[in-house]
């Protein structure tokens, strides 16, 4: 958990978020949150959907407005301000492209409300079509474009009045697994360009681990854990951030990750017995797949190439497993179990209480 | 309004296409076409020359004129306020909403001949109001709002339930105030919705008769609109006579029709 002051936000503080509580009606959506994110850095909002992580993000941005607490940027307390003034790109799942305009007006749509000179408009919207490679496609409409390139553009409009901090929300959310890949490479290439605070939100832990150099990992409202992804998988706070970050079996009341599951041709006092379902041979490692007796829970171990043929397990057969002695295990409180709170109060969108219409 | 080009989806095959496509040419004719082709018949039937003196006699130049003036204001009103009630009934929340939405379409169901009663109690002679606004200007454009009031309204809550919100926060995070948003993200929109309901809302008020034949008190020259003109033709047994203002109205409401529908190709570019 992050250790917070009385004291005023130093200045290399891209983003500071001070005991923050918002409520929505009885749903506590955020719960004590405290959270540094270093000037120029690239942070990872982690969890479930109804963990909060979305709520933070628009608590940061000034789309919500904390029930308690303090939202620092650049030093200054701007909890209590509106979106508008607070200079931050926003950029949404959906896009939320202006379907009626070009992409060229998309992206210039800000400069202009800043009332920036025409020749300079122009000047800086080409220079970011060119910058999220949208080159040529400056007249064409959003409809017009591939799911991938309108996220471009969404980014690019949002990069377009220099903001203080980048805020995605679920980015590469709706997008195709491919285009997805592609896309976070980008930006994380993009960031590094561009060095701009940068705070995204994902429920996919192998996207923030591959591009965000800090991860905040969030369940109900609250803080997990924060840190880097090595942090969070070789020293997991809690059982939740253990199972969150990577695999986890449950042995005899302990998580254990497969690599530290080990297994034995005969029994030994904390061992858990175990029928073998599958071996999976893949090049130079191997998996095996087990199901525990007499309860049938799914565990499976990651074993090297060596040890499969030394212990030379055939499916059906009957074995025993434990963490192996170095091990990191974790309680296992059945928090996992069920899995995660799927609440996630509908807040965003219109009400209509009328007949049905025809379209 | 705007007519889609065909693209994926169900097809039937070529026979029945074709029987399919020369049942609904026929359906139109039957219903649509050969009346529309027998009153421009009528009308000139006497030529060119008896056509333009019927429509520039004096009587039929000033129905003409009311009807098309009232329409138009009728419209504006209505593009106006009938966005102004498609938003109160999206964006906002009272009790009662569901009653506020299902009273929009009651001017619709209402047999207009009620309609104009209704408002004759409430402005005639005999009002309990002691409004007396019954045979003037001011009851037709009365009784056109009243009648016309659904179009607009039921054409533009469907884009507005529809629209993505996010644009508008979108368009707040790049600074935007509220009349910009509105202005510049949320009204183009809705242009479609609102052209659309334009021109149903005008045809309806070119040829409404029933809501203005008690009301409007039918005065020449002053309250009597094109509608109520054309029944005294018929009545006076001057058929050509209705059948050339007949068309002059037909004019009018192709002329919107196409206005409008430059409007919606405009506002519906980037949909294609």
């Amino acid at each position: 958990m992050t250790e917070t002051t009385d004291e005023l936000p130093i200045e290399s503080h891209g983003i500071e978020v001070r005991d923050v509580n918002k409520d929505f009606g009885d749903f506590q959506a955020l719960r004590d949150v405290n959270l540094i994110v270093p000037d120029g850095s690239m942070t990872a909002l982690l969890g479930p959907s109804g963990s909060g992580k979305s709520t933070l993000l628009r608590t940061i941005a000034g789309l919500e407005v904390p029930t308690s607490g303090q939202v620092f940027i650049g030093g200054e307390d701007q909890a209590r301000k509106p979106v508008r003034t607070r200079n931050v790109g926003f950029v949404f799942q959906h896009y939320a492209a202006f379907k009626h305009m070009t992409v060229f007006d998309n992206i210039a749509f800000g400069l202009k409300v800043r009332k920036k000179n025409r020749s300079e408009i122009e000047e800086r919207v080409n220079e970011l079509i060119d910058l999220v490679q949208l080159t040529g496609l400056a007249k064409r409409y959003p409809s017009q474009l591939s799911g991938g390139q309108r996220q471009r553009m969404a980014l690019a409009r949002a990069l377009a009045v220099e903001p203080s901090v980048l805020l995605l929300d679920e980015p590469f959310g709706a997008l195709d697994a491919k285009v997805r890949k592609d896309l976070r490479t980008w930006l994380r290439r993009l960031h590094d360009e561009v060095h701009v605070t940068t705070i995204f939100v994902t429920h996919d832990q192998e996207e923030a681990m591959d591009i965000a150099e800090q991860i905040v990992v969030m369940n109900g409202g609250r803080i997990e854990q924060t840190g880097s992804a090595t942090d969070l998988y070789d020293q997991p706070a809690n059982e939740f951030v253990m199972g969150f970050v990577g695999e986890v079996n449950s042995l005899g009341g302990r998580l254990v990750r497969p690599h530290d599951t080990e297994i034995l041709p005969v029994r030994s006092p904390d061992s858990v017995e175990v029928e073998i379902d599958r071996v999976v041979r893949l090049g130079f490692s191997g998996r095996v797949e087990m199901l525990t007796v007499p309860d049938k829970q799914e565990v499976w171990a990651q074993l090297t190439r060596s040890e499969l043929e030394t212990l030379n397990l055939e499916s059906g057969s009957t074995a025993y497993v434990r963490p192996r002695p170095d091990a990191l295990t974790r309680k296992d409180t059945g928090a996992l179990d069920g899995t995660f709170r799927e609440v996630s109060p509908d807040i965003h969108r219109p009400t209509y209480a009328g007949p049905e219409l025809p379209v | 309004m705007a007519v889609s080009r065909p693209r994926a989806g169900l097809r039937l095959p070529g026979a029945e296409a074709a029987m399919t496509k020369g049942l609904v040419v026929t359906y139109l004719s039957l219903i649509v076409l050969i009346p529309l082709a027998a009153i421009a018949a009528k009308a000139f039937s006497a030529g060119p020359a008896e056509f333009w003196d019927t429509i520039t006699q004096p009587q039929a130049i000033a129905a003409l004129k009311l009807t098309a003036i009232c329409s138009l204001i009728v419209v504006l009103i209505n593009a106006v306020m009938g966005t102004l009630i498609a938003w109160v009934l999206v964006r906002d929340d009272f009790p009662g909403k569901a009653i506020v939405n299902s009273v929009i379409d009651l001017p619709f169901a209402l047999p207009t001949i009620v309609a104009s009663l209704t408002l004759l109690t409430l402005y005639g002679n005999d009002s309990f109001l002691g409004i007396h606004a019954a045979y003037t200007r001011f009851a037709v454009i009365i009784a056109l709002l009243f009648v016309t009031l659904p179009f607009v309204v039921r054409a533009v809550q469907p884009l507005l339930l529809s629209l993505d919100r996010d644009m508008e926060s979108a368009a707040e995070s790049l600074g935007a105030g509220k009349v910009r948003i509105f202005t510049r993200i949320i009204l183009p929109n809705l242009l479609p919705g609102i052209a659309a309901g334009v021109a149903l809302a005008f045809a309806r008020a070119l040829g409404e008769f029933g809501a203005l034949v008690l009301i409007s008190g039918n005065v020449p020259y002053k309250t009597e609109v094109a509608s109520v003109f054309i029944r005294g033709q018929i009545e006076s047994d001057q058929v050509v006579g209705a059948a050339a203002v007949s068309v002059v109205l037909l004019v009018f409401s192709m002329c919107m029709l196409a206005f409008v529908n430059l409007i919606q190709k405009w506002g519906l570019r980037h949909d294609r």
